[in-house]
């Protein structure tokens, strides 16, 4: 029971460090100010939840028993023993290695053109912002708490991406070219969420019965963005869940981490 | 005595019968606190902003205080916490704990009126008193008074701003572009 809530705090942890790194490339490459501000914005907000969560997975693992923290051994980092302290949100988000991460693999692809990482960001928050809705509810108090607080931020996210897919839709011929192609390259990714790992019998809401309403908000979206909602119950990758990544995630965490596996258990 | 929270007796959602019944210690932080100003917003102090949610002297002396983030990723909040205990340790209370506290979570509705009115005087138009957009409704613009001109005729540029808690509109009377402290 402890160690499936460990991995699902890493899971929701991991989904939103891996798109706020992702979106935080387009730092200073957005294709107007005020949408490279928002874009950046939207990863602050993604890595603020981060930090609330890899904060509270490390809060679990510090109150675990010998055999509780045995049994979740798989998913630490591995210098982080040496630094003979209490586990910490940074050892998480920066020590861990590419196959214990829990990230679906939506989040991991490469940003793309700005269609790609609109259609990417929609997608994601129209599902984060059902799952938070269900953790509201938890009976997980902190899970609940930062639901509760985070909801509001993907709000903004979905009304923004779900804004921008209609504009490009709807748009120009190009814009629409672009979408179209980003659609068809991300579509096969976004079946993942929706199939429970083995870390979501617990306390998790369960990911299949928030698809119908997925469903209706990506196709009130599509038909007003005049875009095609492609066929569901296709074929779908998956293995993000489980650690089995895309060959894109060690290139982000080799960027991300190398600043703290160069000097490690630096403070400034 | 006048202390200088006074107003945050009606605006704060804590309850008021536990205001009244503050001891002396307490209703004192609760006056200094007004001297911590946000760090990106100087004009607002924390209680402006609605962020301290709650304040405890303990039997040995302790002060708790809670506070709770305005956004996820706020990084004002670690640099509020630090000048909270920094303005308490210069007054003499040294033993002073600052906790996160996330739920119920921070909405605009917790601003004070005074602080709404210190945002327009700096040029920031405040949330407006009824929300109405937080839905996840597409392209709903909520109707904002341009601060400096009053003008209603104003239209939004970007939902995100300078920081996390602002939308950026423009004027078409005075022609001037403005920050929006948005509806949470």
């Amino acid at each position: 029971m402890n160690k499936e809530l460990f991995e699902y705090t890493l899971h929701l942890a991991d989904n939103a460090l891996i798109l706020g790194q992702r979106n935080a490339e387009w730092c200073g490459h957005g294709p107007a100010l005020e949408q490279d501000i928002a874009l950046t914005n939207i990863s602050l907000d993604l890595i603020g939840q981060a930090r609330l969560l890899y904060q509270y997975a490390a809060d679990q693992y510090n109150a675990m028993d010998v055999g509780g923290q045995a049994a979740v051994a798989a998913l630490l980092p591995k210098p982080w023993k040496e630094f003979n302290r209490a586990l910490q949100e940074d050892d998480l988000a920066y020590l861990r290695e590419e196959r214990q991460f829990r990230n679906l693999l939506i989040t991991e692809l490469p940003k793309g053109d700005w269609a790609m990482t609109i259609l990417r960001q929609f997608f994601f928050s129209a599902f984060q912002y059902l799952q938070y809705q269900q953790l509201q509810q938890s009976s997980d108090a902190t899970l609940a708490a930062i639901a509760d607080k985070s909801l509001k931020e993907t709000a903004y996210h979905l009304r923004w991406s779900g804004e921008w897919v209609i504009r490009l839709g709807d748009g120009t011929a190009e814009s629409r070219r672009r979408i179209e192609a980003a659609l068809a390259d991300l579509w096969m990714f976004t079946g993942e969420a929706f199939v429970p790992a083995a870390f979501e019998t617990g306390i998790a809401p369960d990911p299949a019965a928030l698809r119908s309403a997925w469903d209706e908000r990506i196709g009130s979206v599509f038909a007003e963005a005049t875009l095609d909602v492609p066929a569901t119950g296709t074929w779908s990758q998956g293995g993000g869940k489980r650690g089995v990544h895309t060959e894109h995630l060690g290139y982000l965490l080799a960027e991300m981490q190398v600043l703290q596996r160069t000097y490690p258990n630096m403070t400034w | 005595m006048k202390w200088a929270g006074a107003g945050i007796k009606r605006e704060l959602q804590t309850s008021t019968n536990k205001l009244q019944t503050l001891n002396p210690t307490a209703q004192h932080i609760w006056s200094l606190l007004e001297a911590v100003s946000d760090p990106e917003i100087p004009v607002l102090s924390v209680l402006d902003l609605g962020v301290v949610r709650d304040v405890q002297v303990q039997d040995d002396g302790r002060i708790d205080i809670a506070i709770t983030p305005t956004y996820s990723g706020c990084p004002a909040m670690d640099v509020i916490a630090m000048d909270i205990r920094l303005k308490l340790i210069e007054k003499g209370y040294r033993n002073v704990q600052v906790r996160q506290q996330l739920s119920p979570a921070w909405t605009t509705d917790w601003m004070t009126e005074s602080g709404k009115q210190k945002l327009r005087a700096f040029g920031i138009a405040p949330p407006n008193p009824k929300q109405q957009f937080c839905a996840t409704d597409m392209f709903q613009e909520e109707t904002v008074q341009c601060p400096r001109c009053d003008s209603w005729h104003t239209e939004l540029i970007s939902q995100f701003a300078s920081t996390a808690c602002k939308s950026m509109y423009r004027c078409h009377d005075c022609k001037e572009a403005f920050d929006h402290f948005k509806c949470h």
